[in-house]
């Protein structure tokens, strides 16, 4: 079986967020780039199919040579091989075409996308690649059983759980519950100087559809002082809520 | 051409965030001189949108349709999107507009923005403001299809009324039979608020100590129909299920009211909530970061404020 994890490269959760050359620019100075955390759930999902069923486990991702660390830290936690598309990921259409011009070369059975990433948060390349590929999708997802080419999955959904019954080939949306915190698989030495070994392939990109541009940032206006209210004094805290915030 | 608005219903009620994003395709049509169609799939009563403003209603009733599949619902959205000539579509950013929405792009070869948390910056180009770095940040995007979709973040627009006298057109179909992934079955919550949903979350973390304590959040939530959540930690131990976690990597909150009780204001926690309007904290350490970003506080033990407010509460909502 053939899984692609698609591996978005993303600031690290504790980031400052600062804008350059008048906030047109995120600003990359002094931030920790790291595997965006809902992909990092489907890699470890990923490399257990590889342990149990023989997968061969192939991670890529759109994007310049800054994203190949995270390239190399996914081979070192256990991927097969790693392919970088060359391309300078502008917007989610673009990406996904990207990931579908791979997708039509290679043949894979499971596509293991985040449900999110955690920069842009569009939450879109997943969907786009399936559609694209004419592929099954579920999002959100937190199990995904294999049996032949039977798939059963389940998805959160607001307030419960959903238990889904599909067939290969399917994109997913992997988030936290696919595999546990505990479960990520931590680079060891001897992965480190095992991806030293691993493919790592450069791919020219392909002509694709850009369909919008982000042209402009600005943070959260900064907030005012917070308003203390006495614990003994309670009411205020529902007049507070009443009458100024009008919330309750 | 059209601006179209999809009106998400759950068991033929629509949803608040619907009448949000009527609201806001009112504006853009208005704005771009173009008429305003709002589909409805399953909804019961779909005249309640005319207090919103639109121009045309088409309720679609349809029996392949009662269960949400994404494709189905892509494949049907973007047919009456076609047929409509529409130029923008409008849908909020629920669970399962944000499913099914990348789907329908690639069927309408469209533009796509979701959390989308203003009216448009300008319509020619269409450029709008849209939450990123989770609501560490916003940034504009320019969309540039030849039609784009634009999913609006709940309780950023906010609902505001107009009466129309849309006409309403019922179209009865089943012709969605797309099997590609199968509902077995739907394990829910029910009677509870869901954090999507909820104008208010009431939302408690370590500082409660225990799970035997969730009465307290329980109770502070109920008094207020609110929806609980937790942070990460409370769910990593077991306290709370996983579905209540909120934070960067947890569920988003857009609500109108977010109340943490013992959650210290960690960066990822601060991040998922960030999009909500006001925010109240109570905590017993007045160094806890959270102070910085809330509206309102009250330094005290949990255990000691929460029933007080509860009660509180109470007695104000009687009167
Ligand atoms: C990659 C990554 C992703 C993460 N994503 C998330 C996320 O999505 N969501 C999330 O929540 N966290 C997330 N975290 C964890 C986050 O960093 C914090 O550890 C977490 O939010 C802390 O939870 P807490 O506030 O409940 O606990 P603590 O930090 O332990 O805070 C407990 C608070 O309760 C107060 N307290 C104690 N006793 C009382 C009392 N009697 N009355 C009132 N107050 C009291 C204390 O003063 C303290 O401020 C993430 C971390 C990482 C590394
Ligand atoms: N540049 C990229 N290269 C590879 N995969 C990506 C890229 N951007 C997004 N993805 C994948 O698509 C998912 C959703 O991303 P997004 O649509 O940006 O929220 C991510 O979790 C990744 O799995």
């Amino acid at each position: 079986m053939n899984v692609l994890v698609c591996i978005s490269n993303v600031p690290d959760t504790t980031s400052k967020i600062n804008f350059i050359d008048n906030d047109k620019l995120f600003d990359t100075n002094g931030v920790q780039f790291i595997i965006n955390p809902n992909d990092e759930f489907g890699l470890t999902r990923a490399i257990w199919l590889q342990q149990k069923d023989q997968a061969i486990v192939t991670v890529v991702t759109v994007g310049d040579i800054s994203c190949e660390p995270i390239l190399r830290k996914c081979l070192a936690i256990g991927a097969n091989k790693a392919v970088r598309i060359d391309y300078n990921a502008l917007d989610g259409f673009a990406v996904a075409e990207q990931l579908k011009s791979l997708c039509e070369k290679e043949s894979y059975d499971l596509i293991i996308c985040g449900r999110e990433s955690i920069d842009y948060n569009g939450g879109m390349v997943g969907g786009m690649l399936a559609q694209m590929l004419g592929f099954s999708y579920i999002t959100n997802c937190i199990s995904i059983d294999l049996n032949g080419n039977e798939v059963e999955a389940k998805r959160e959904i607001d307030g419960g759980i959903e238990t889904l019954s599909s067939s290969l080939p399917i994109v997913i949306g992997a988030q936290k519950g696919l595999v546990e915190e505990s479960d990520l698989i931590i680079p060891n030495m001897r992965g480190i100087m095992q991806a030293r070994q691993k493919p790592l392939d450069v791919l020219a990109s392909v002509n694709s559809s850009v369909k919008s541009s982000v042209d402009q940032f600005e943070k959260p206006p900064v907030k005012g002082s917070v308003k203390l209210v006495d614990p003994e004094n309670i009411d205020e805290l529902i007049s507070l809520l009443h009458n100024e915030a009008k919330v309750i | 051409m059209a601006i179209l608005v999809y009106a998400e219903s759950q068991n033929g009620k629509f949803k608040k965030s619907s009448y949000e994003a009527v609201s806001y395709g009112r504006a853009l049509a208005d704005e771009s001189n173009q008429n305003l169609v709002v589909i409805s799939i399953n909804s019961e009563e779909p005249k309640v949108l005319a207090n919103y403003g639109p121009d045309k209603v088409l309720s679609i009733k349809d029996a392949s349709l009662i269960n949400f599949t994404a494709q189905n619902f892509a494949n049907a959205i973007s047919e009456y999107a076609k047929k409509e000539e529409a130029s923008i579509l409008v849908l909020s950013s629920t669970a399962d507009s944000k499913y099914f929405v990348p789907l329908l792009a690639v069927k309408l070869d469209a533009g796509l923005a979701s959390n989308v948390v203003s009216s448009p910056i300008s319509i020619s180009p269409l450029v709008v403001k849209r939450s990123c770095f989770t609501n560490k940040a916003f940034n504009n995007t320019t969309l540039k299809g030849s039609t784009n979709i634009i999913c609006v973040l709940s309780n950023s627009f906010g609902v505001h009324e107009k009466q129309s006298q849309p006409e309403i057109i019922e179209v009865n179909t089943s012709a969605y039979n797309d099997n590609k992934v199968k509902v077995k079955s739907v394990d829910k919550v029910i009677g509870t608020v869901s954090i999507a949903d909820a104008d208010i979350v009431v939302s408690g973390g370590r500082g409660l100590k225990g799970p035997e304590n969730w009465h307290l959040i329980e109770g502070l939530a109920s008094t207020l129909g609110a929806a609980t959540a937790c942070s990460k930690p409370v769910s990593d131990m077991g306290w709370r299920p996983h579905t209540e976690h909120v934070g960067q990597t947890g569920k988003p909150v857009a609500s109108n009211l977010y109340i943490a009780i013992g959650i210290s204001g960690a960066i990822q926690h601060l991040a998922g909530i960030n999009a909500s309007k006001v925010k109240v904290v109570i905590n017993n350490d007045s160094e806890a970061p959270f102070f910085k970003v809330a509206d309102y506080g009250i330094i005290g033990d949990a255990f000691d404020v929460v029933p007080k407010l509860t009660e509180k509460l109470k007695a104000f909502k009687s009167q």
